[in-house]
């Protein structure tokens, strides 16, 4: 069944005993685009990749991917599922003890039946398409972290899935991979006709990209739209994000007492 | 601050006890994950190089001096009550039964449990676990079991490595250093060493030994905090408790298999 | 490293372990002497048997031809009915004497069999009628003490 929304969360809440991480959260990804979920650290963003993921289920409402829900899948119909979904990691996570060739070999040796042949076609094609064909027999403790996670990304997309998730690809890049990285998500969105969900917090770059953007911010969406809505908006949250302000609705100081109390002055 | 200890001391059992279930369950997916395991046997036969032949220097050296140790020692005592001639006997029976077994369960902890552990924890805290998994591969059936089964296998290898060596060593001690004579070495060490009762539950109590030693090493690897310190923690309680478990469960096997001689 | 290199290895480790556990089961240890399939028992009843335990060689001539199989207590005779399973190979006369030795003088205590001369041979589940007990020692302590207590009496 053909679904416009690829990935659909209704309503979902999630957390960990007392602590609500998410708390009703609304949002839709639509094929072949490029969606941004930003927001400060540890709001759950990547908690939403999870649930998406099925690595956790849903303390409330529903998460729909390609019209079934994740939460209620049983194991091997998820696994189906994640076969046709894709995930960077947010340094990689490569196999430390194969080599590059055979990170990117992996899913296919796993759950297909190819001939040898035909998977080193396939891996020399995924890593030609993210630039790294020459590397493919270093090990990933020879690489550099934007090398290692273009040889991730090709490793994700390696069974051609619907979905790919990143996590924070672009933390810790430099200006060069951080451009190489955000063309190649682009591209490759728009030549596999894949739907990309990105998390970051990087602005510059994401805005660059993305057909859509959800803020999360203290559980729940507090502001979405095109990368021009969001240039443009003035909801003080945004604001401070995008411009990237010292203090604003997220505060410079962490709560503490007086200051002149503190220091023994006055009070 | 007496209520504080104990609230802590029943909080800790409580975590323990939580514990223990949650490595029962482990164990359980262990074993019902365990077809890939044989199935790809080259992952398998991977790790049985990674556990057992790497630790073939410290098992057949230690071997080794054990034996001849117990060769020196054994002989003091002996020539005490004129039984010089039951040397071969002391050192065979003391190594197949008891030694062999433990001593090699100890190095092999010490060596190839806290490497396991190591590497499962590391695996986790830089996310390639949950990049198996959500690669829709499960990472207890390609990861964990092969190593399990690794360590069945090769544990009982190693400790009939350890009593072999380790009565060489004797020999070379008792015979050749000392004087004892050769023949009555190895005649008397044949007619006390019987095969079922003393061989072959050394080799039942080596392969529980790997059962158990593998088992906590890949549990407190897969549970370990994805940080630094959780890795070391984890890797210092693998050595420690498969350490203690091996001596309590030789008590227990030792009793249960050596009652009968009486 | 290169897969088959490993596969070596590896090979080589296991071929050492089946080796070493080889040698521990022929070179240092014995099998049990007697297997149920190839052997036969009799009973022989003893009214002290001393320090003998199951699994005790049972010994002809010095060499061993069975094991002791069962030890058991009859309270009606108030005797000790002890099985012996020797080897298929080896036939007894019936008039066969069996008694509790030691080897050496403070060693483990084993069953002797002497044989007698009759034709006829023990089968399977006969009984051994004529048996020694082991000796005591407390009771030979005894023995000479008393006996030299008798020496020493005034006549």
């Amino acid at each position: 069944m053909q679904h416009d929304n690829l990935v659909e969360i209704e309503d979902v809440a999630f957390g960990y005993g007392a602590r609500q991480v998410l708390k009703g959260v609304n949002l839709t990804a639509k094929r072949g685009q490029v969606i941004a979920i930003m927001g400060s650290s540890g709001c759950g963003k990547t908690t939403l990749l999870r649930l998406i993921g099925g690595q956790i289920k849903p303390g409330q409402g529903t998460v729909r991917v390609a019209g079934e829900s994740v939460g209620e899948l049983d194991p091997a119909s998820l696994y189906r599922l994640r076969r046709k979904m894709g995930m960077l990691f947010q340094f990689g996570a490569l196999f430390t003890d194969m080599s590059v060739f055979d990170n990117v070999a992996f899913q296919l040796r796993e759950h297909t039946d190819l001939p040898e042949d035909a998977i080193r076609d396939l891996v020399l094609m995924k890593l030609h398409a993210v630039g790294l064909r020459g590397a493919a027999q270093l090990m990933p403790a020879e690489l550099s972290g934007g090398m290692a996670r273009r040889v991730a990304l090709a490793r994700a997309i390696a069974l051609e899935p619907m979905l790919v998730m990143y996590d924070e690809p672009f933390a810790g890049l430099d200006p060069i991979s951080l451009g190489v990285t955000g063309n190649l998500i682009r591209r490759l969105t728009d030549t596999l006709g894949l739907t990309s969900l990105v998390v970051t917090h990087d602005v510059q770059e994401s805005l660059k990209i993305v057909d859509y953007v959800y803020f999360v911010s203290e559980g729940v969406i507090v502001a979405e739209g095109s990368a021009d809505d969001i240039r443009a908006s003035d909801l003080p949250f945004v604001h401070q994000f995008v411009h990237g302000e010292a203090d604003g609705p997220v505060p410079f100081h962490y709560p503490a007492p007086s200051y002149a109390v503190d220091l023994r002055l006055g009070g | 601050m007496l209520k504080r200890s104990i609230e802590n001391l029943g909080n800790r059992t409580i975590q323990g006890v939580w514990r223990i279930g949650f490595a029962a369950r482990f164990f359980l997916a262990m074993l019902l994950h365990s077809g890939t395991a044989f199935r790809r046997f080259g992952l398998t036969v991977r790790e049985m190089y990674f556990s057992g032949v790497l630790s073939l220097i410290i098992i057949l050296v230690s071997g080794l001096f054990v034996g001849m140790v117990l060769g020196l020692q054994g002989y003091e005592t002996l020539q005490r009550f004129g039984s010089e001639s039951a040397l071969g006997t002391l050192v065979a029976l003391s190594l197949v039964r008891e030694l062999g077994p433990v001593l090699a369960g100890l190095l092999f902890a010490s060596r190839a449990g806290s490497a396991i552990t190591a590497e499962i924890g590391l695996m986790k805290a830089t996310e390639q676990l949950s990049a198996m998994e959500m690669m829709a591969v499960d990472p207890i059936a390609r990861v964990v079991a092969p190593r399990f089964w690794a360590g069945v296998i090769s544990m009982p290898l190693l400790a009939a490595l350890f009593s072999a060596m380790g009565i060489f060593g004797g020999y070379l001690v008792g015979v050749h250093l000392i004087g004892v004579d050769e023949g009555t070495f190895w005649s008397q060490m044949k007619s006390s060493v019987d095969f079922e009762q003393d061989i072959l539950n050394g080799v039942i109590k080596s392969a529980v030994f790997g059962v158990t030693i593998t088992t906590i090493a890949l549990f407190e690897g897969y549970d370990a905090p994805p940080t630094a310190e959780g890795v070391s923690g984890a890797t210092t309680r693998t050595v420690v408790t498969s350490s203690l478990a091996v001596l309590a469960l030789d008590f227990v096997l030792t009793a249960f298999m050596f009652r009968g001689l009486n | 490293m290169n897969r088959t290199v490993l596969d070596l290895w590896v090979g080589l480790f296991v071929i050492a372990g089946v080796a070493a556990l080889l040698f521990l089961a022929l070179k240092v240890g014995s099998t049990s002497a007697v297997n149920t399939s190839d052997s036969y028992e009799v009973v022989a009843r003893f009214e002290n048997i001393g320090g003998l335990k199951p699994r005790a060689p049972v010994k002809s001539a010095g060499v061993v031809v069975g094991r002791v199989a069962d030890i058991r207590f009859d309270n009606e005779t108030y005797e000790a009915a002890v099985t012996l399973r020797l080897d298929k190979r080896y036939a007894f006369p019936k008039d066969t004497i069996a008694a509790i030795m030691t080897s050496g003088l403070l060693g483990e205590q084993y069953v002797g069999l002497e044989a007698g001369g009759d034709s006829a041979k023990l089968k399977d589940k006969d009984r051994i009628l004529i048996t020694q007990d082991a000796v005591v020692l407390e009771n030979l302590i005894g023995h000479f003490l008393y006996g030299k207590a008798q020496e020493g009496a005034p006549q």
